[in-house]
């Protein structure tokens, strides 16, 4: 915007503009920043000690790192945070793209009442959902068990599947269909070879969304997982309320890798179906 | 049903069947603990027949004794015995010790007369009311969670009456969840438009690599960033550290920033701030430049053309995300529970802590529909305001 | 029964070669379970002649015992967890081959009750503290244990006989003593040393928020003790409505200054933080932060309030013949010392107490550290876990409504 034509007052408040902004800005990623310098602490607390500040060597380690690498329920906790993150997903991505493809047709009967039943585990307060999971799993004999956590798990990403699907699906020319169909294409050809490249994007995007979710999820986790189905997360709720250690700020910093990851994958996503869709 | 209808339908059925069983029904089965509870008639089915026509007042009857030691002897042999004392000494505290206590030495008399024996046990089976509080457990559906919920009881004639004020505690949590909740949608809206609007008119390189910095928070752990507050907030952390070192605060003056409402709204404000940011952003670049332009071409300051213009055609993107994050807010757990302590704790909290540690289920359920109930009807005006049609991930 | 000397020193007893599990009729399992079982204090080099007398039994039984699986232990976590890691869980294992999965919980009976009425039983030994083991007991949670399973004490004195007067209970078997105490951080408290409750609920002479267990036990006591109640009329107070309005009262006044805590490993942690001035803990967490990571913290033992810690099998767990085994070997006097040599606990058999030693990483004298030695007991205050049984839910209940306020 041009404004620089503006008497001081606007350029004194443009500061005041600016100047704020760089306090939100560092109150957004002060978290972030201060966490991976910590991990690195070598005293078992969580406060920078004068050694570190002085940048003595001494006073960092990698001490926490060994310990988490060396320790079997951290591992165990990773492996069943990726088994149960990877298979809800699969689950959450093949029904949320199904469901987003009828959604998206202009003939779907009850749209709104579909769409908010399936919006619905995003809203709902995971608490709730938590709650309401564990009596009605206890009672399967779901509780307990993978099995269990990977439904839950599901139900809770695919409305992320969902929403994406449907975006990609909204920016689609649908005179392709028609296009293909003339040509004498069936739908499964049409989906396959038609709409699917072109929504890939979006399904991928969104199955990343469902594996964040379930990569992060807690709650759910707290109330149903036994000691054999402890995830990442579990294992650091349990770090942080119970057995209180800085080897939660070395996963920390390792989560935040992934977090850059996943972020730099889905804006490339973005990118890739922003240039096919052409918007 | 047209056939593309009964397609699309086709296409929808495994989701909403899949949603429908694994999300939709456990929600249901929770509401129905919140006004069903069988427990003690399943256990106690004789005694409360015997019970039925008891005018509340008078003793019982040998009868109801003689069934009350049987089924109690029973309920102890099946181990459902302290599940049923449990509910027992919600409606009527102190009930649980009689009855567990009781069961266990019953086993020692086998014969009555049961009043006789009974009464010999424990003074409290000559109360009249430790028998009606055992007919009201023995309802199997109840208002009385509700009631509880909304810190209300049902007196002994019936009537309905508040709680005696030192146990009124859920309303004003309600108050203070929503309070809170406002107060941290507020924060977000005043931290999170500001820099939208920096990112909506940065040249693009800029704009994508701010709009980097808003989404990494987004992407990171809840648990990690929760933590981060920790070692941010405590009172040997970081910021005290900073206000210490600049002089604004006394070495043996240090404040108390978390496990109080401070960390609570802190630590949420940072987690839901990119739920505020992002459907604002994306509304903002939607408006032409040149309206700001036209506008101070015509001859107003900025901030009037910024309140007449811009601010307006941003409002559905502020009531859009505003309404994300208090729906968010009002439900939030972990953060709460982690960096809270006692006086930053939101419903959910009390939720979590019927269901873990007092296991009043019942409760958790009430106060779980109450609050299903809230976040539904803000639902209901996210989709109004047309929130969920614009809801993009990134 | 009879105790045979080790060759490399340490005990073993090898028990009878059949065992009653049960003691009413219908209930009364005859298992051929114990093929001579084999106790032996901290593993090493006895653990081979052990397993050789064991294995030797065996053969003489002509039954081997069969390959088990794992069992979940739960107890309080931190360094506590690590005591009885390697006091006794590492040595079952190496013993029996029955894998453990140890987890940690806060204490209470919430998580044992809701697993028994949702059918989710996936605990089996749990270590409780007293009331909660006796409340647990009464409602049928847990499973009854009998006295004459455990391993005898020296020269055949029945465990009954070994056991110190009110530490085995119908279900659960005492195994520990420890105490609820506070301690402070000498570095941090400036004007003055506590010595006193009253001093902990003094914040006019000593400023700074306070570190209490989000649980009514053990604060009403301190406040009643605080507020000048005689240490043996604490419990009769407590048992009036006066009583317990004159404790929540005592607790108003620090009320704003207090952080609640919910684990046994966060005191030692908010104490070295600075989140806190002082707090009440656990004495052995304090002392493993005193003794591993040289914290300057300080006991104070006035008031201090004395428990057993109770090992109980979970009614309904699948493999109840580990969990007894489990629970025999983990009350030998010889393990109870062994847990002792890594945390302040001490043992609570008779034969138990002159194994007491030194701390296995440090070699630090135990014995004055401890909760139960004369110089810690002159104000001590033995928890009353009967009035706790009939009265924690009424008093979690007013706690918790008392807390929201």
């Amino acid at each position: 915007m041009n404004m620089t034509a503006a008497e001081p007052g606007q350029r004194i408040g443009r500061i005041v503009h600016r100047t704020a902004c760089a306090l939100i800005f560092t109150f957004l990623m002060a978290p972030i920043l201060v966490i991976v310098p910590l991990s690195f602490n070598a005293e078992p607390y969580f406060t920078f000690t004068e050694g570190m500040l002085r940048l003595d060597p001494d006073a960092w380690s990698l001490r926490w790192y060994r310990q988490i690498l060396g320790d079997d329920a951290w591992r165990r906790a990773f492996a069943n945070s990726l088994f149960i993150g990877v298979a809800s997903t699969a689950l959450a991505t093949v029904l949320g793209t199904l469901a987003a493809l009828g959604l998206s047709s202009p003939d779907m009967p009850a749209r709104r009442l579909a769409m908010g039943l399936m919006i619905s585990p995003m809203v709902t307060p995971l608490i709730i959902s938590a709650t309401g999971m564990f009596f009605f799993y206890s009672t399967l004999g779901l509780s307990q068990t993978h099995a269990g956590l990977i439904l839950a798990h599901a139900a809770l990403g695919t409305p992320f599947v969902v929403i994406t699907v449907t975006a990609a699906l909204s920016a689609f020319d649908t005179n392709l269909t028609r296009a293909a169909a003339s040509l004498g294409a069936g739908p499964l050809q049409i989906f396959r070879r038609v709409q699917l490249p072109l929504i890939a994007p979006g399904v991928v995007s969104g199955a990343l969304f469902a594996f964040a979710t379930s990569f992060d999820e807690v709650v759910v986790v707290l109330f149903m997982a036994g000691e054999d189905q402890r995830t990442l997360p579990r294992q650091m709720w349990g770090g942080i309320r119970e057995q209180i250690s800085p080897a939660i700020l070395a996963v920390a910093t390792f989560l935040i890798v992934f977090a850059v990851l996943l972020l730099l994958t889905v804006d490339g996503l973005r990118r890739r179906a922003a240039a096919a869709g052409g918007r | 049903m047209t056939r593309p209808a009964r397609r699309a339908a086709a296409l929808t059925l495994p989701l909403v069947a899949f949603t429908g069983v694994t999300f939709v029904i456990p929600l249901a089965t929770m509401l129905v603990r919140s006004v069903h509870d069988p427990v003690v008639a399943d256990a106690l089915p004789d005694t409360l027949d015997r019970l039925r026509g008891w005018d509340g007042q008078s003793d019982p009857g040998e009868a109801a004794y003689a069934a009350a030691a049987r089924e109690l002897l029973r309920a102890r042999e099946e181990r459902t015995l302290g599940r049923v004392a449990s509910r027992m000494n919600r409606v009527r505290s102190g009930l649980r010790s009689v009855v567990v206590r009781s069961a266990r030495r019953l086993q020692d008399f086998p014969d009555g007369p049961w009043r006789a024996v009974m009464l010999d046990i424990d003074d409290d089976w000559g109360d009249p009311a430790t028998w009606r509080a055992i007919r009201t457990a023995g309802d199997r559906f109840t208002a009385r969670h509700y009631l509880n919920a909304a810190d209300l009881q049902r007196l002994s004639d019936g009537s309905i009456a508040r709680q005696p004020p030192d146990q009124r505690i859920y309303l004003p949590l309600l108050w203070r969840t929503l309070t809170v909740s406002l107060g941290i949608t507020g924060l977000c809206l005043a931290l999170g438009y500001p820099i939208a609007y920096l990112i909506a008119h940065a040249p693009p390189g800029r704009a994508g690599f701010l709009l980097g910095l808003v989404l990494l928070p987004f992407w990171t752990s809840l648990l990690v960033r929760t933590t981060s507050w920790i070692v941010l907030l405590q009172t040997q952390g970081v910021v005290n550290d900073l206000l210490v070192a600049v002089g604004l605060v006394a070495d043996d003056g240090r404040i108390a920033l978390v496990y109080n409402m401070t960390g609570t709204v802190v630590a949420m404000t940072h987690v839901l701030l990119p739920f505020m940011v992002l459907p604002v952003y994306s509304i903002m670049r939607a408006i032409p430049p040149q309206q700001m332009r036209a506008a101070a071409s015509l001859g107003a300051g900025f901030p009037r053309a910024f309140l007449r213009v811009y601010w307006p055609q941003t409002l559905s993107g502020v009531g859009a995300g505003s309404l994300l994050v208090f729906i968010l807010a009002i439900g939030y757990y972990i953060t709460p529970a982690l960096v809270g302590g006692q006086s930053g704790q939101l419903i959910s909290n009390f939720i979590a802590y019927h269901m873990q540690t007092s296991l009043n289920w019942g409760l958790a359920g009430a106060l779980g529909g109450i609050l299903l109930a809230c976040v539904a009807v803000l639902y209901l005006l996210f989709d109004r305001v047309g929130g969920l049609e614009r809801m993009r991930l990134r | 029964m009879t105790p045979i000397p080790n060759v490399v020193g340490h005990r073993a007893v090898l028990e009878g070669d059949r065992v009653r599990i049960g003691w009413t009729p219908a209930d009364s399992r005859v298992l051929d379970a114990d093929r001579g079982r084999a106790v032996t204090p901290t593993g090493g080099p006895s653990a081979a002649a052990v397993r050789v007398a064991a294995l030797t039994a065996a053969l003489a039984c002509g039954c081997a015992p069969p390959p088990s699986g794992s069992l979940t232990v739960v107890s309080l976590g931190g360094s506590y967890g690590q005591a009885l890691v390697k006091g006794y869980l590492e040595p079952f294992t190496a013993e029996t081959g029955v894998e453990i999965r140890l987890d940690d919980y806060n204490g209470g009976l919430a998580q044992v009750r809701a697993q028994v009425e949702t059918g989710n039983v996936h605990w089996d030994v749990v270590d409780f503290e007293t009331a909660d083991a006796v409340s647990g007991c009464d409602e049928g949670l847990l499973e009854p244990i009998d006295p004459a399973l455990l391993a005898p004490g020296p020269d055949g004195v029945p465990a009954e006989d070994d056991f110190l007067p009110g530490t085995l209970l119908e279900c659960s078997v005492g195994t520990l003593f420890y105490s609820t105490i506070y301690a402070y951080n000498a570095e941090r408290l400036t004007g003055g040393k506590p010595a006193t409750l009253e001093d902990f609920f003094d914040l006019e002479r000593f400023p700074g928020r306070r570190g209490l267990r989000r649980v009514p036990f053990a604060n009403l006591e301190f406040a009643l003790i605080a507020d000048g109640v005689p240490l043996d009329e604490v419990y009769a107070t407590l048992d009036t409505p006066a009583g317990i309005d004159r404790a929540f009262r005592k607790l108003d006044t620090i009320k704003d200054q207090v952080v609640w805590y919910d684990a046994g490993a966060q005191p030692p942690q908010m104490l070295a933080d600075g989140e806190v001035v002082m707090s009440t803990a656990f004495n052995g967490r304090i002392f493993n932060a005193q003794n591993l990571e040289n914290q300057p913290f300080v006991i104070v033992w006035d008031g201090q309030l004395l428990d057993v810690s109770q090992l109980a099998i979970v009614a309904g767990t699948p493999d109840i013949e580990a969990a007894l085994d489990l629970v025999r070997f983990a009350s030998t006097a010889a393990s109870m010392a062994a847990v002792s040599r890594h945390i302040a606990y001490s043992p609570t058999r008779r034969s138990g107490a002159p194994l007491v030693s030194t701390h296995a990483e440090t070699g630090v004298d135990m014995d004055p550290h401890m909760p139960a030695h004369p110089e810690n007991t002159r104000r001590a205050l033995q928890n009353d876990w009967a009035w706790w049984s009939d009265n924690r839910d009424d008093m979690n209940e007013r706690f918790s409504a008392w807390l929201a306020r």
